[in-house]
C-alpha cells in the first residue's frame, strides 16, 4: 500500500512537507521554482522525486534542508516537519544540529561535494566529532569502518588519501559514508549517479538501497531517470514546472499513470525491448518559462488531452484511492483504485 | 553495401604530463557503411569521443588510417583537408557550447556556406531558410536571435541545421541527446532519423545510453578502455551479447519498469581501471567474471565469430 | 529560517539597475573627456601664459583653481593636461593591447611552440623593472608625447597578452570552435570570427583599468622628469611642478592629484562594471 504518500499511519510520518514554496526574484519577475508541494515520507521508505531540469525537484529538496534560503536570494515558504518537529521554526544552531544528526545528503558530483584539501578519513570523521562527540581517535576508527561498509578496498590506506586520488565511483562511496556516518533518519540523494557510468551507477544504487534498508532510514531519491526511480523507489512523485503533478506507489505510476505528462514521459523513452528504428512518441513543445506562467495547467500546451478548462483553470492535486494527480482528464480511471 | 568510412589500426594518444600518455584509442579497425547508422557505445574513458575527433583529424590520430569517401584523411593537410570537411560533419553533446554565443542564429547556420565559398547572399539565405525549415525551426522567428535565447533542444536543432546545410555524407553525432531533457530527447532522435532519410545521410552515433543507441542504430560497436569489444548488427547484439562487457552493460541499464527485476551484471566489484594504466592483455579482465590466465597475457583480437559479428574475447558468450 | 509566504510584491527585480556607483564615474569621465576634446573652443586663458606676479594664487573668482608656480591658470592647465593625459592613457594601452592581444590570442589558440615563445617573451618583458624600462626608453629616444606613449604602450603589452591568452584558452576549447574547424574554417577566420568577439568584452573591461594605470604611470614618469616635455601640461607634470611649493601653495599639487585620483577611480569602477556585464553567468539571465 502507498501509505507513505497518502498520509499519516500510526505515529505520523517521519517527514511531512506542506505547501512548500520557493521563489526567486529575476529580471523578468518572480520565478516560482517550487509552487505549493506537499508530501509525507515514512521511516524506511524511499520516495523517488522524478522530473526534468527546471521541474523544481532539486530546489524543493534543497529548500527543505536550508540549502536554498534567504541567503541565496530565494523566498521560501511552507511547513516542514521532521519527526513532528517544525524545522522552519528552529534557531540556526538547532537547525545545524538537526541537519548534522538526522539528515544525510549525497549530491550529484562528489568532486565538488568533497573538500579537495582534506583527507578522506578526516572528512568522514568530521561529522562524528561535531555531532556525536567522538574524539579524534574514535572518529578515525569509525571512519575506516564506514569505508569498509561502503565497499572501499584497503580502507586504512584510502582514509589517508585525498579525494582526487580516487575514481568517481569511489568518491561517491566516500560521500555516502559521510552521509550515513551520523546514523541519519533521512537520507537525501540528489541525482547521486548522474555523473557516473552505467556499471558504476548500478553499484552505487545497490549500495544506497542496502544502507537504506539495513538502517531503516527514509530516503528521498531525486532523479531525472525514470529507470533509476523504477528500480529503487517505493513511491514516486512526478514534478513538472514546480508542482507535484502525480504521486503514487511506483508500480502504479508505471502500470497506469493518471497524469498525461507522466504517460507522455514514459512513452517517449526509447526502450531496449523495442526494435531498432521504432518511432518514438515525442512530447511536442518544451517546459514553460516559470517566470511567465499563465493561468491553467502548466502542461496543457503540450498535452493531447487538453480542453478549454485546462487552459483556464489550474488543476489541484486531487487524491483518489490513495494516489494523487493534478489533472482534469485523468487517464486509466479503472487502474487507479486497484492497488 | 560499400564502406563510406574505414578506420584501420587507429591509435590516439594524449600526453598528460610527466612524460606519461593516455592511450585513448588502441588499434581500432572499424567501418561505417554507406547509408547506415553505426552506434558506438562506451562509458567515460572508453575513447569513443577521442575516436570521433581523430577521424575528423581534430587532431589527427598518432597512427592508423582513416579512409573516407575515397580520401585518406591522415595523409591530407591544409587546403586539401578543408575541401573534404564539408562532407564530414559533427554534432556535439552540449548544444549551447557548440554555438558561438556572440553570433546570430542565421550567421551560425550560414557560416559553413561562407567558408566553403558560396558567395551569393541570396543563395545562402535560400539554403539557410530551407535547412532551418527542415529541422523544424521557423526562420523568421530565429533569424536574428542569439543562442542563449533558446533552450537546449532548440540549440541542438540549430546545430543540426548547421551540420546539414552543406549536405554532408557522414555526420558524427557525439552524445547528441545526453545533455537534453528526457521530454526533448525523443524529438531530437526522431529529427535525426528524419534527416537521415531525407538527406541520405550516414551516421556515426556515439552514446553511453544503450536504449538510445538501439533505437537509432543498424549496427553497434562497443568500446572499453580504448579498444573495441564487439561489433554486430543491432538486433543480434542486443538479443545475444557475445562480449561479457556488453552483457554487463545491458544488465546494468535501469529499466523504466518496476516489474522487470534488476539484471545481474556479474561484474567483479570495483571501478573501471584508469585509462592511464590499462590492464595488460584483455583490458576488461579486471572486472570480467570469465577472466582466466590467458586474458592477462594475450590481447584478444577482434575476430569474426558469425556472419557480421565480431568480438574481441577469448571466451565469448556465444559461438 | 522564517516561514514567510511567497509574496511577489516584495521582490525587487534583480537587474542591471543604474546606481550611483555607475552614474557618477560615468559622468566624471564624460566631463573630463568632453573638456579635453573641446578645450580649444572654451574661453580659457592660454595654459602656457605666465604671469609671474600672480604666481601661486589660491583659487579665486578670476582663477577658479588658482595659479601655479609660474602664474599659469590652473583650470586651463588641468583641462589641457587632461587632454595630454587622456591621449597617453588611451593610446598607450591601445597600442599595447593591439600587440599584446595578438600575441596572447595566438599563444592561447595555437598553444605548443607559439605559446612557449609568447610566454617567454612576456616573462622577459615582465622581468625588467617596468619604470626603469620606460625611463631608459624615453631617455634614449627623447622626450616627446609620441615616445612617452610608445614607452608606456610597451609596458602594457605583457598584461594585455596575459589577459587575452587566458581568455582565448577558455574559449578555444569550446565546441563551437571545433564546429568551425569541422566546416573547414581557416585559423585566421576562427580567431577573428569565433574567438575575438568573445574575448573582446573582457579585453575592453581590462583596457579601462589599463587606461587608469597608464595615467598614473605617466604621472610617475613626469615626476622623474621624463614625462611629457614642458610647456605642454599633463597632470603628472603638474603634480611634479607643484610639489616644490607644497608648503606655501598646496593647491598646485593637490588639485591635479585629486583630478587624477577621481579619474582613475572612475575608470576602475567602470572597468568592474563592464567586467560584470560580460560575465557569462550574468548575461545569460
Amino acid at each position: 500500500m502507498s501509505g507513505a504518500v497518502s498520509g499519516a499511519v500510526s505515529g505520523g510520518p517521519l517527514l511531512s512537507v506542506r505547501d512548500a514554496r520557493v521563489g526567486f526574484g529575476t529580471v523578468r519577475g518572480l520565478l516560482r521554482a517550487v509552487d505549493g508541494v506537499s508530501f509525507d515520507l515514512e521511516a524506511g521508505r524511499t520516495l523517488g522525486i522524478v522530473g526534468e531540469s527546471g521541474s523544481g525537484k532539486s530546489v524543493l529538496v534543497r529548500s527543505l534542508i536550508g540549502l536554498v534560503g534567504s541567503g541565496s536570494g530565494a523566498i521560501v515558504g511552507g511547513e516542514v516537519r521532521l519527526d513532528g518537529q517544525d524545522v522552519r521554526g528552529l534557531s540556526a544552531k538547532n537547525f545545524r544540529q538537526l541537519l548534522g544528526r538526522d539528515i544525510g545528503i549525497v549530491f550529484q558530483d562528489p568532486m565538488t561535494s568533497l573538500n579537495p584539501v582534506m583527507k578522506i578519513g578526516r572528512q568522514i570523521g568530521e561529522g562524528l566529532r561535531l555531532n556525536r562527540g567522538l574524539n579524534a581517535t574514535a572518529a578515525a576508527r569509525r571512519a575506516v569502518e564506514l569505508l569498509v561498509e561502503v565497499g572501499i578496498p584497503e580502507p586504512e590506506r584510502r582514509a589517508s588519501q585525498y579525494p582526487h586520488e580516487l575514481s568517481g565511483g569511489m568518491r561517491q562511496r566516500v560521500a555516502i559514508a559521510i552521509a550515513i556516518a551520523c546514523e541519519p533518519k533521512l537520507l537525501i540523494a540528489d541525482e547521486p549517479t548522474t555523473a557516473l557510468d552505467v556499471t558504476v551507477q548500478r553499484q552505487i544504487l545497490d549500495l544506497l538501497q542496502r544502507e537504506q534498508r539495513q538502517r531503516g532510514m527514509a530516503m528521498i531519491l531525486i532523479t531525472h531517470d525514470l529507470g533509476v526511480a523504477a528500480g529503487r523507489a517505493d513511491d514516486i512523485m512526478v514534478m513538472y514546472a514546480g508542482r507535484a503533478v502525480e504521486m503514487a506507489a511506483t508500480r502504479e505510476i508505471f502500470r497506469g499513470p493518471r497524469m498525461p505528462y507522466t504517460e507522455a514521459l514514459l512513452r517517449s523513452l526509447p526502450r531496449l525491448s523495442d526494435p531498432t528504428h521504432t518511432r518514438l512518441s515525442a512530447i511536442p513543445g518544451r517546459p514553460p518559462d516559470l517566470a511567465r506562467r499563465g493561468t491553467g495547467c502548466s502542461f496543457a500546451p503540450r498535452c493531447t488531452y487538453r480542453s478549454e478548462r485546462c487552459e483556464a483553470e489550474e488543476p489541484v492535486l486531487s487524491r483518489e484511492g490513495g494516489r494523487g494527480f493534478a489533472c482534469f482528464h485523468p487517464l486509466n480511471a479503472s487502474a487507479g483504485t486497484s492497488a | 553495401m560499400s564502406d563510406l568510412l574505414r578506420m584501420t589500426d587507429l591509435n590516439v594518444e594524449y600526453p598528460v604530463g610527466g612524460g606519461r600518455h593516455v592511450h585513448a584509442v588502441s588499434d581500432v579497425t572499424l567501418a561505417v557503411r554507406q547509408g547506415e547508422t553505426l552506434g558506438l557505445v562506451g562509458e567515460s574513458g572508453s575513447g569513443k569521443s577521442s575516436l570521433a575527433r581523430a577521424l575528423l583529424q581534430l587532431p589527427p590520430p598518432q597512427r592508423g588510417s582513416v579512409l573516407f569517401d575515397g580520401n585518406e584523411l591522415t595523409q591530407m593537410r591544409g587546403e586539401a583537408l578543408r575541401a573534404v570537411r564539408p562532407r564530414l560533419q559533427m554534432i556535439f553533446q552540449d548544444p549551447i557550447a557548440s554555438l558561438n554565443p556572440r553570433r546570430r542564429v542565421a550567421e551560425i547556420v550560414a557560416e559553413p556556406l561562407v567558408v566553403s565559398g558560396v558567395r551569393d547572399p541570396t543563395e545562402r539565405t535560400r539554403r539557410v531558410r530551407a535547412v532551418m525549415e527542415a529541422v523544424g525551426l521557423d526562420p523568421d522567428l530565429v533569424w536574428t536571435r542569439r543562442p542563449h535565447e533558446f533552450s537546449g533542444g532548440q540549440c541542438q536543432r540549430i546545430a543540426i541545421a548547421r551540420a546539414l546545410v552543406l549536405e554532408p555524407k557522414l555526420i558524427v553525432c557525439d552524445e547528441p541527446v545526453s545533455a537534453l531533457d528526457v521530454s526533448i530527447r525523443a524529438q531530437i532522435l526522431n529529427l535525426l532519423e528524419d534527416m537521415k532519410a531525407r538527406f541520405g545521410l550516414t551516421l556515426l552515433f556515439i552514446a553511453h545510453d544503450l536504449a538510445v543507441v538501439k533505437s537509432v542504430s543498424d549496427r553497434v560497436a562497443v568500446m572499453y578502455l580504448g579498444r573495441l569489444c564487439e561489433v554486430a548488427d543491432s538486433a543480434s547484439l542486443f538479443a545475444t551479447p557475445a562480449h561479457p562487457y556488453t552483457a554487463a552493460l545491458m544488465a546494468a541499464i535501469p529499466v523504466p519498469d518496476p516489474d522487470i527485476p534488476l539484471g545481474d551484471t556479474k561484474l567483479k566489484p570495483g571501478d573501471p581501471p584508469s585509462p592511464l594504466d590499462p590492464p595488460s592483455g584483455c583490458r576488461f579482465r579486471t572486472r570480467c567474471p570469465h577472466a582466466e590466465a590467458r586474458c592477462t597475457t594475450e590481447v584478444p583480437p577482434l575476430r569474426e565469430i558469425a556472419a557480421g559479428r565480431e568480438v574481441a574475447c577469448h571466451f565469448p558468450l556465444i559461438g | 529560517m522564517s516561514a514567510s509566504a511567497v509574496r511577489p510584491a516584495t521582490v525587487a527585480p534583480v537587474g542591471r539597475r543604474l546606481s550611483w556607483a555607475i552614474v557618477l564615474p560615468l559622468a566624471w569621465v564624460a566631463l573630463v573627456a568632453f573638456l579635453a576634446v573641446t578645450a580649444d573652443w572654451l574661453p580659457l586663458p592660454d595654459p602656457a601664459a605666465q604671469e609671474l606676479i600672480l604666481r601661486r594664487k589660491p583659487p579665486s573668482t578670476t582663477y577658479l583653481l588658482g595659479t601655479d608656480n609660474l602664474g599659469r591658470d590652473m583650470l586651463s592647465r588641468i583641462i589641457y593636461g587632461g587632454r595630454t593625459s587622456l591621449i597617453v592613457g588611451i593610446c598607450a594601452p591601445f597600442f599595447g593591447f593591439l600587440i599584446g592581444g595578438a600575441i596572447g590570442m595566438s599563444a592561447g589558440y595555437f598553444r605548443g611552440k607559439v605559446d612557449l615563445l609568447a610566454v617567454g617573451f612576456i616573462d622577459i618583458l615582465l622581468a625588467f623593472p617596468t619604470l626603469v624600462l620606460a625611463l631608459t626608453f624615453v631617455a634614449y629616444l627623447g622626450q616627446s608625447l609620441f615616445n612617452v606613449t610608445l614607452a608606456l604602450g610597451i609596458l602594457s603589452i605583457p598584461a594585455a597578452a596575459r589577459v587575452s591568452r587566458a581568455n582565448t584558452m577558455a574559449w578555444a576549447n569550446r565546441d563551437f570552435v571545433l564546429a568551425a574547424r569541422t566546416i573547414g574554417a581557416s585559423n585566421w577566420r576562427i580567431l577573428t570570427r569565433e574567438i575575438l568577439p568573445n574575448v573582446l568584452p573582457a579585453m575592453f573591461a581590462f583596457w579601462l583599468v589599463a587606461v587608469s594605470v597608464i595615467i598614473v604611470a605617466e604621472g610617475a614618469l613626469s615626476f622623474l622628469g621624463l614625462g611629457i616635455p614642458a610647456p605642454q601640461p599633463s597632470w603628472g607634470g603638474m603634480i611634479a611642478d607643484g610639489r616644490e611649493a607644497l608648503d606655501v601653495a598646496p593647491h598646485t599639487a593637490l588639485i591635479p592629484a585629486a583630478v587624477m585620483f577621481l579619474t582613475v577611480l572612475s575608470l576602475n569602477f567602470l572597468g568592474d562594471m563592464v567586467r560584470n556585464l560580460v560575465d557569462p553567468r550574468r548575461s545569460s539571465l
